[in-house]
């Protein structure tokens, strides 16, 4: 029988010429990653194993992301803890609060150069599953996992079997990544791809940039899938140039494709042409609704949050920054604007785009993980209300239990700001030139090929 | 004898474990808030030896270990669901918390009914209805892990024989 994408990676990771779903294997790592919260007890870990060096300086990354800058003292113990780790370990990737390379990790892993096609990545951390658009094997585990990796540099895996999700079709005005993986997840559950990788497929994957595959990758944990991978072609091939170039240059990576006769649990369809905006109402990201219906329910909001792993890139914000130039965020209503990296920040002062977030009413916070998992930098009050183009919107998520949280992309976002109220861009009359612009010049290599490129760990 | 605390389909580790208490990684000050956003009685009601019953996907979201730690830290002895979410899965081995995947008990058992887990044979029963159940067996490879006391043992093998890194298991 055949492999799937994911399965070949794993396979070859493990020294074997096929695996099936349900096998139990050992697999070299390429790259581990944990973050300030996840890192601290895997550091524990490793030392318990009695390691007494990581397997890499090069292929271990750590970040100070999420409670980062310091929230309290604790916190600052914790970024100390591993701040001291990563200068004893020598470890190449850890990058301080303000380096250009700093960030939240599924941010800067991408924009370094760090996964390429073939890979297999393993972080602690739920959402490492995004490094899947660049047509790796990337998956969460917990800081026991990350720990042992730490000193091993493989783990076991339970090889898992797939969904097909064929995308068709050029996306419809105003479609963002956060929609497709949205309506995705609406489609087939929380737990539709329990256990099981979700590969993307079709003609459809050639419209959607390196950002939108990053959005909707890093998403796939929210339908309970292990990995979420993409396709490798020219749009994978122009980042790597620009973000890997020894890589590139050496062809130091591997293309994998699914067999024809792969074997798929379940096989989804998404036409990006029919696709209205979706919003994903409290208190699960399966709660998608079209923006048309949702913004029917005259939802009056109190904060909206712009950034994260999951919509904190470059492109992301340059779409929010565009559609914000002239107009000003209702009164009454926070609108945050937090850069998923350090690169992301500099880059939109540079450009200029600071300035409309500025003009706009903005508040904008260093890049940090903070508002999205409730911890700081914009934590909501019992009843309060937020548009967030986060990646959760489970009960207290964001702060108080009773507060209550919708998901969207970046264009209900601006135009839920602006206008105090869930609703979308059309109805905001945010403007579609400056979207079809942003798209066009975010599509494959395009703006996102200015980042910054580090030297690649291979 | 150990009660049961019955939840529902997909309880996330944001629930299990607020990400506000994320500041400490000590057992004790996580097990203090366990379920509070769920189940604010949660930590006065529960006592050492209970068992969590829950539907599908529970432990889903974020890759938080606080969260198996806090569930274990509280006194739960074991969690039995239909279905456990992946990351959730490995954590709970790894941090030494019995997990038991038995469908046909969940909406067998009612909140506070006595129950007894025996996780090394599979074994729940619900004393307080008289019905029993085995749950599904771990596959060898993982029941191993946990015979050796986790994680930790296994990598220390690993680390003593380097050619264990790739492979079948």
């Amino acid at each position: 029988m055949g492999m799937t994408q994911s399965q070949k990676i794993l396979a070859r990771h493990a020294d074997l010429a096929t695996v099936a779903a349900g096998d139990l294997i050992e697999a070299r790592l390429d790259l581990v990653l944990a973050n300030d919260i996840t890192g601290p007890p895997a550091i524990e870990v490793f030392r318990q194993t009695g390691a007494t060096r990581v397997f890499d300086p090069g292929r271990v990354l750590l970040t100070p992301s999420h409670f980062a800058p310091n929230k309290d003292i604790k916190s600052a113990e914790h970024c100390r803890l591993m701040r001291d780790f990563a200068a004893a370990e020598t470890l190449e990737h850890y990058y301080e609060l303000g380096e250009e390379r700093a960030g939240i990790e599924h941010v800067i892993v991408p924009e370094l150069g760090l996964a390429a096609p073939g890979d297999l990545i393993i972080g602690a951390d739920s959402h490492t599953c995004t490094d899947g658009a660049l047509a790796a094997f990337a998956t969460g585990v917990g800081s026991t996992d990350l720990g042992c990796a730490m000193a091993t540099g493989s783990t076991w895996f339970r090889v898992p079997d797939a969904l097909a999700v064929e995308l068709v079709g050029e996306p419809a005005p105003w479609i963002t990544g956060k929609d497709v993986i949205l309506e995705l997840i609406r489609l087939i559950g929380v737990d539709g791809a329990l256990y099981a990788s979700l590969e993307f497929q079709g003609e459809g994957v050639a419209a959607l940039s390196m950002t939108d595959r990053l959005t909707i990758c890093n998403m796939g944990i929210e339908a309970g899938a292990k990995n979420a991978i993409m396709p490798a072609d020219q749009v994978t091939l122009d980042w790597l140039r620009r973000h890997a170039p020894a890589r590139h240059a050496a062809s130091d990576f591997v293309i994998e494709t699914a067999d024809p006769d792969a074997r798929y649990r379940r096989r989804v369809r998404i036409d990006l042409s029919r696709l209205e905006p979706v919003v994903a109402w409290p208190s699960l990201p399966a709660n998608g609704r079209s923006i048309s219906a949702s913004a029917a329910e005259n939802v009056a909001i109190d904060q909206v949050v712009i950034g994260s792993c999951t919509n904190g890139r470059y492109a992301d914000l340059a779409l929010a920054a565009r559609l914000l130039r002239g107009r000003r965020v209702a009164r009454g209503l926070r609108c945050l604007v937090i850069p998923g990296a350090q690169s992301v920040w500099n880059r939109l002062l540079a450009d200029g785009l600071m300035q409309d977030f500025v003009a706009a009413g903005c508040i904008v916070s260093p890049p940090t993980c903070g508002p999205c998992l409730g911890g700081h930098m914009g934590v909501l009050a019992a009843g309060e209300t937020c548009v967030s183009t986060t990646n959760r919107n489970f009960v207290g998520r964001m702060g108080h239990p009773e507060s209550r949280v919708w998901l969207a992309g970046v264009p209900v976002a601006v135009a839920s700001a602006v206008t105090g109220r869930l609703t979308g861009p059309v109805e905001a009359e945010l403007d579609p030139a400056a979207f079809s612009e942003l798209r066009a010049a975010t599509s494959g290599a395009g703006l996102e090929g200015l980042m910054p490129a580090a030297k690649g760990v291979h | 004898m150990p009660r049961a605390h019955v939840y529902g389909d997909h309880v996330d580790t944001d629930v299990i474990i607020p990400a506000r208490y994320l500041n400490t990684a000590a057992p004790a000050e996580l097990a203090r808030h366990c379920m509070e956003d769920i189940d604010a009685a949660f930590i006065d009601r529960v006592r050492p030896g209970d068992i969590v019953f829950a539907g599908e996907n529970f432990g889903c979201g974020s890759s938080r270990e606080h969260a198996p730690v806090a569930l274990r830290a509280s006194g739960v002895a074991a969690v039995v669901a239909a279905s456990f979410a992946r990351i959730f899965y490995r954590n709970a081995l790894n941090v030494g918390l019995a997990i038991l995947e038995c469908p046909e008990a969940v909406g067998r058992v009612s909140p506070g009914d006595e129950v007894e887990v025996v996780p090394a044979s599979g074994r729940i029963a619900n004393l307080t209805t008289g019905e029993s159940w085995i749950a599904k067996a771990f596959p060898a490879f993982i029941q191993g892990i946990i015979e050796q006391g986790g994680l930790v043992p296994y990598t220390q093998a690993k680390l003593a024989t380097p050619d264990r890194e790739a492979g079948h298991v």
